[in-house]
């Protein structure tokens, strides 16, 4: 062997900048999406006789129904890269659109929760909300953090908790009478453009920021991210609060498009939001997946619904077809894994 | 004289079998994508006698364990069991025709008793079906007093320690009348006692007939243990000779196919200021008044027996475990690390002993690597990591340190465990420390990828580092240390000088 380094510089020595790196893994993902959209696109012409995609209506309805589980699985997706995972995402969904939604009734509802807090302008239950979901994710990071009980417990303990909360805060009486400011943000496209939002800022942190390197250098090794200096326990608690902030957005959000907040909101949301990171490439062991892939993902889970009801496929089948596309994804990607391996 | 043809037809015919060969490889050859790893090997395996594998990192006898093992299929050759020819298509294959492995990373499952890893999948049944724990537990305390282990069979793996572990392992293999043991480096992680141990049972089961295959990086044990030993170099088979036969050179000249000259260059440089000065350190339970200086330029090397708490002083320095009392000062001033964060704060850099643990990230590339120390303080701007900027410092690290990889974006698990901890030093020099913390530096990779990383560690004092390198390897702390630090269960026994310090010496403080 020769001493010498045969190295094909990653860089570009003369600009400084970093070279194409091999193909990203999302295109993968994005293949997919392309495919079971061509699927039901032709599904559509034999069955019913007309085009699936050349409908912006259903396209815009598609995006807008998995826009709040996108919201909620960029913060999952951060969750899980550190090798970790948040069930109780859904939960504080529904939380969090409860709480919010009581600070945002008008004057003109009779029943309002708190008569002497009405009208209150928009930024206020939105705060309330996004404050909220952070305070629960931050309490799963302390959990986490500093008594070293599993993520899994931590956050099914807050999973049943917080849905407890919900249901208690009215004893199950639903919150209407909402500001049309507040509602506003649910309304049209607003919630598909949060969710874009939500993913290019966590996208960019992700990729290019100190938070990012060692959310990824956790997962990949806990213990020789310590060694390198990292404060494990802050850092978890930063992840998991971001990922509860999110929620509460998304319960923000969920509270706003219904017009309503009801104790039942959010039901699953954190095992779509989990399905749409591993679907989109983020592995469970930790240490790899990005916000592209989970966002494709996410697209994924709202083409098969839409699809399906485009489809006139019964309810029931839609949900067993789903199990088994979920787990099939993984599968694949598990194999493709083995494979580059190998190589 | 009977022409080889006709003997392979005998051979083949399964006539005539060998009866002085327990195991036999001829002609291996296994090619992996890009490496030849065996090039038309050969090896004998004599009945009751220790034959040891010899070679640097690389050179082919992991490959030919792993194939003897059934873990690997050649591409080409023969293995001839008792004189019959034999496929072994999976490790159970090979368990079942009586050759059985002990993995270096001992393959047991913690939260299961002794007894049951033992019998697992060959528990006995009562007549209900069910898995009869009286009379496992018989079978397993007929084995152990067979082979002088003393370890109650009921017990749960986990809290053995890594001795003990291994003699289980060894029993479970005896558990399968296996003809064959294959031994990867046993005593790796094992004190000089249990050393011993491990020693007088192998030489029971040598005498009882059985065969035994033993990987080792030591050359004193192959004195002490092997009957025979086989060398190879590059994946070529270069001789078997019997042990009693040769001087540890000639096997180096072998390993190696060359004289080692400039094996530790050490240079003289002139020390400065006392960076770093440790009083009264302790950590409870552990080790306790551990005190020393360490100047600028200078190598402390620290000697001592596995568990002897070297390690544990490490760690305590840079605050992975803070030290209960005692105090640290750098350049004079004292200073209170509690956590990683602190002594990185302090230019102290730690390269610790276990590459895969608690070093790489395996799963990300080698840019993700080797940057991660270093964005503690530097290459960050708002928070933003300044990625061009930082790519050509690592760029320019790994044409320093001839880290063999193809791109900065190839995944750290593909590169060699030399590559690896060349990365990983250079995450710790773009810090650019003041005191650099090396345990077990060179352990597990090749002589020459170890004497280019001797070569920047001197590079490193040269420019004024204070280094404290633990080593295991009584050649490499000799040879690049001005002052050795020995340490015996948890105390410092002594400091020798450099010219004074002699291998003898050294274990003559260390076991005292």
């Amino acid at each position: 062997m020769n001493q010498q380094t045969a190295m094909k510089p990653d860089v570009d020595l003369k600009t400084g900048r970093p070279r194409q790196r091999r193909m990203p893994p999302e295109a993968n993902i994005f293949l997919v999406l392309i495919g079971i959209a061509l699927v039901f696109e032709i599904l559509g012409w034999v069955f019913i006789g007309q085009s699936f995609l050349m409908n912006k209506q259903r396209l815009t309805i598609m995006i807008l129904q998995v826009s709040v589980i996108g919201i909620i699985s960029v913060g999952v997706t951060q969750v899980i890269i550190t090798g970790g995972i948040d069930l109780s995402s859904g939960s504080v969904v529904g939380m969090t659109a409860m709480i919010s939604a009581s600070f945002a009734q008008a004057s003109t509802w009779p029943r309002a929760l708190y008569p002497g807090l009405t009208d209150l302008p928009f930024f206020i239950p939105i705060g309330v909300g996004i404050l909220i979901g952070l305070l629960a994710g931050f309490i799963n990071g302390q959990l986490i953090a500093r008594t070293k009980i599993p993520p899994f417990i931590a956050t099914l303990g807050m999973m049943v908790t917080a849905r407890g909360i919900s249901k208690w805060y009215t004893k199950g009486q639903p919150v209407s009478g909402l500001t049309e400011q507040f509602t506003f943000i649910g309304t049209g496209i607003w919630p598909v453009v949060v969710f874009l939002v939500v993913a290019l800022i966590f996208h960019i942190a992700l990729r290019y920021t100190r938070y990012g390197k060692f959310t990824y250098a956790i997962g990949a090794n806990v213990q020789a991210a310590r060694v390198s200096g990292i404060n494990i326990e802050n850092h978890l608690v930063k992840v998991y609060a971001i990922a509860g902030m999110l929620a509460g957005l998304a319960g923000v959000v969920t509270a706003a498009r219904a017009q309503t907040a009801q104790a039942g909101m959010g039901v699953m949301y954190e095992l779509d939001a989990i399905a749409a990171a591993v679907i989109g490439g983020t592995s469970l062991a930790g240490g790899a997946g990005r916000i592209t892939g989970t966002v494709i993902g996410t697209v994924i889970l709202g083409v098969m619904t839409s699809g399906f009801t485009f489809l006139r496929v019964d309810a029931y089948y839609q949900e067993i077809i789903k199990g088994m596309i979920i787990v099939a994804a993984v599968v694949a990607d598990v194999y493709r894994q083995k494979k580059r391996a190998k190589k | 004289m009977v022409s080889p043809a006709t003997m392979a037809a005998v051979r083949k015919s399964g006539a005539v079998p060998n009866s002085e060969y327990l195991l036999t490889a001829e002609g291996i050859r296994k090619e992996f994508p890009g490496v030849l790893a065996l090039d038309d090997v050969s090896f004998r395996l004599k009945r009751g006698s220790v034959h040891a594998l010899m070679g640097e990192n690389g050179a082919g006898k992991s490959t030919l364990m792993k194939i003897l093992a059934g873990i690997y299929q050649p591409d080409k050759g023969r293995v001839q069991l008792k004189g019959h020819d034999i496929r072994l298509n999976s490790p159970l294959d090979a368990l079942e025709n009586g050759i059985a492995m002990i993995h270096q990373e001992l393959n047991l499952m913690a939260y299961m008793t002794v007894a049951e890893n033992i019998w697992i999948r060959r528990e006995p049944l009562n007549r209900f079906g069910l898995v009869d724990h009286a009379e496992m537990r018989r079978r397993t305390e007929a084995l152990f007093d067979r082979l002088n282990i003393a370890i109650d069979p009921e017990i749960q793996v986990k809290e053995l320690s890594v001795a003990n572990r291994q003699m289980v392992e060894i029993a479970k293999a005896v558990s399968y009348e296996s003809d064959v043991l294959i031994m990867d480096e046993p005593t790796s992680a094992l004190t000089e006692r249990e050393v011993d141990h491990l020693f007088r049972i192998i030489r029971d089961l040598r005498a009882e007939g059985i065969g035994i295959v033993y990987i080792t990086h030591k050359m004193n044990e192959l004195f002490e243990i092997a009957d025979e030993f086989s060398v190879f170099r590059d994946g070529r088979y270069i001789g078997t000779h019997a042990s009693t036969d040769v001087t540890r050179d000639d096997i180096i000249r072998m390993m190696v196919g060359r004289e080692i000259t400039q094996m530790f260059p050490k240079e003289e440089v002139p020390l400065g200021e006392v960076l770093l000065s440790v009083r009264n350190l302790s950590l409870d339970g552990v080790f306790r008044d551990v005190s020393f200086d360490v100047r600028a330029g200078e190598i402390l090397g620290v000697a001592g027996l596995v568990g002897s708490g070297r390690s544990n002083v490490a760690e305590t320095l840079f605050g992975v475990t803070p030290a209960s009392s005692g105090t640290i000062e750098i350049d004079g001033k004292p200073v209170r690390i509690d956590s990683p964060t602190t002594a990185i704060r302090n230019r102290m850099a730690f390269l610790t002993e276990d590459r895969k643990d608690t070093g790489c990230l395996l799963i990300l590339d080698v840019l993700e690597n080797m940057q991660l120390a270093v964005l503690q303080d530097r290459f960050v701007r708002n928070g933003f990591v300044e990625e061009n900027r930082l790519a050509v410092e690592c760029e320019e690290m790994c044409r320093k340190l001839r880290v063999k990889t193809p791109s900065l974006g190839e995944r750290v698990e593909n590169l060699s465990g030399g590559n690896q901890q060349k990365v990983l030093i250079g995450r710790w020099m773009l810090t650019n420390p003041k005191i650099l913390i090396l345990d077990e530096p060179t352990r597990g990779i090749d002589v020459g990828a170890k004497a280019e990383i001797h070569r920047l560690v001197t590079e490193m004092a040269r420019n004024g580092v204070a280094v404290i390198m633990i080593s295991s390897e009584m050649p490499e702390v000799l040879g690049m240390s001005d002052r050795i630090m020995v340490m015996h269960e948890g105390r410092v026994t002594g400091f020798l000088d450099r010219a004074e310090a002699t291998q003898v010496k050294v274990m003559d403080l260390a076991s005292r």
